[in-house]
């Protein structure tokens, strides 16, 4: 989600309601030999497997889920955020914020479509989306309350997902990792807007230095959050991060994106004179990273299965504006037909 | 038929895995199946590719060259969709 993939463990089974034979060749056990071992052969040589390879169904599920739950995230994304394009400080902000979200259009295109080199339909994954089937990242069902929330949401929200989205322009499923490409290339300026504008609230009045402080507060744990349970220890979830690991999807593990966000923010907010809502946070010297508190996981398992302050409300709009899109989609049609109509030879009589 | 009357492919090349196919050039053939196996003989050769795409050009749909200024205004004067225009202090890594 957001380059992250924590659906839930035991929630796909390929195997259920099997008929105990094949039916067909590509079910065989000769087939599934071959098939691991010119796949297997794939990975370990670190190339990339293209949309007409043959691949294990596990991979090409896990891949549909990952990239269903990205492209998710950047479309609801542009709801926070947009919740403040009416509401910008000046013209400037408002071309800037408006630049973003169309961005974050863009980003759920780019991964709808490679979804769909895998033989999915993107409107599939839409209803799984609408009917609350497939997941987001959890980070968005935290509310924007002041303009300070757009800094803080390009500054660490982008800044988290440049962290994990980095490592995805070297997946090992080439669609996915060219799309990847155009993301980052584009997020860049996501983040430094973010950054801008917190650099101008901490230079301003008391109240804009309070505002950047307390957005700061609010996105600093859920950010940390993004990138999804400990892979070790009591939190560790039984998610894909080894397999997808092994499999080349994922890079570097949930702990190690999380601490090198860690590392690359603390000196950033040093120097924006924001100080972060962690009282653990330290130097190790021994280390060589920066220390950080415990991290709220039942919170996080309670905003992603639902339960956070924005929760329906995402949903709700997405759904409103499919909806109330399908006039457009219907003239779009239309309109196709009747070039259609019109550019036909004459029927000869 | 005179290979005049055949339709003209487009021929997209990946030059190996992780790329994407890019333009490598045109072809006449009667059908898609010999644009394709034409096409593998005219562009590649020397091994330039792994995979090819041939696509009937009467397919494409083109921008035209005279309406380019106009077509591409809408992204002429927005700057800040680049990540330079922002003004952040220098000595501020991994921005």
């Amino acid at each position: 989600m957001y380059g992250n993939d924590f659906g839930q463990p035991g929630t796909t089974d390929p195997g259920a309601g099997a008929p105990p034979h094949p039916l067909n060749a590509a079910e065989t056990p000769d087939y599934t030999d071959a098939l691991a071992e010119y796949f297997d052969g794939l990975i370990e040589e670190d190339q990339r497997v293209e949309p007409r390879d043959a691949m294990p169904e596990a991979y090409r599920t896990t891949l549909i889920r990952q990239m269903a739950q990205h492209a998710h995230s950047e479309i609801i994304g542009m709801q926070p955020e947009a919740n403040w394009i009416t509401r910008a400080p000046s013209l400037r902000r408002k071309a800037i914020l408006m630049a973003k979200v169309q961005d974050e259009a863009g980003h759920g295109l780019y991964l709808y479509s490679a979804a769909e080199t895998l033989g999915v339909d993107r409107s599939e994954l839409l209803d799984k989306l609408h009917s609350g089937r497939q997941k987001y990242s959890s980070i968005f069902n935290y509310p924007t309350l002041t303009w300070a929330d757009a800094g803080a949401i390009g500054w660490l929200v982008d800044g988290a997902a440049i962290m994990n989205q980095v490592p995805l322009c070297r997946c090992s499923y080439g669609p996915y990792a060219r799309a990847m490409v155009r993301v980052c290339k584009e997020e860049s300026f996501h983040q430094r807007q973010g950054f801008e504008i917190l650099w101008v609230l901490a230079r301003g009045t008391e109240e804009q230095k309070a505002m950047a402080q307390d957005a700061a507060n609010r996105w600093w744990w859920p950010a940390l959050q993004m990138f999804g349970p400990p892979d070790t220890g009591e939190h560790a979830s039984s998610g894909h991060t080894a397999q997808s690991m092994a499999w080349g999807i994922k890079r570097f593990s949930n702990d190690d994106l999380r601490q090198k966000f860690v590392d690359m923010t603390v000196p950033q907010a040093q120097k924006l004179g924001i100080t972060l809502p962690d009282p653990d946070l330290a130097w190790n010297e021994e280390r060589g990273h920066w220390d950080f508190g415990p991290i709220d996981w039942d919170e996080f398992w309670r905003v992603l299965k639902g339960d956070g302050p924005c929760n329906e409300q995402r949903i709700r709009t997405r759904v409103q504006a499919h909806e109330e899109g399908a006039w457009v989609r219907e003239a779009a049609e239309a309109y196709a037909a009747k070039q259609a109509a019109r550019h036909q030879p004459e029927a000869v009589a | 038929m005179s290979s005049g009357s055949w339709p003209l492919w487009e021929v997209f090349v990946r030059a190996r895995r992780g790329l994407s196919h890019v333009h490598a050039g045109s072809l006449h053939a009667p059908d898609r199946e010999m644009a394709l196996r034409n096409a593998r003989d005219v562009y590649t050769r020397r091994q330039e590719g792994v995979s090819i795409w041939v696509v009937a050009s009467e397919d494409i749909t083109a921008s035209s060259p005279d309406e380019r200024d106009s077509f591409f205004d809408p992204a002429a004067d927005k700057v800040y969709r680049h990540p330079t225009f922002y003004d952040v202090p220098e000595d501020v890594e991994y921005l």
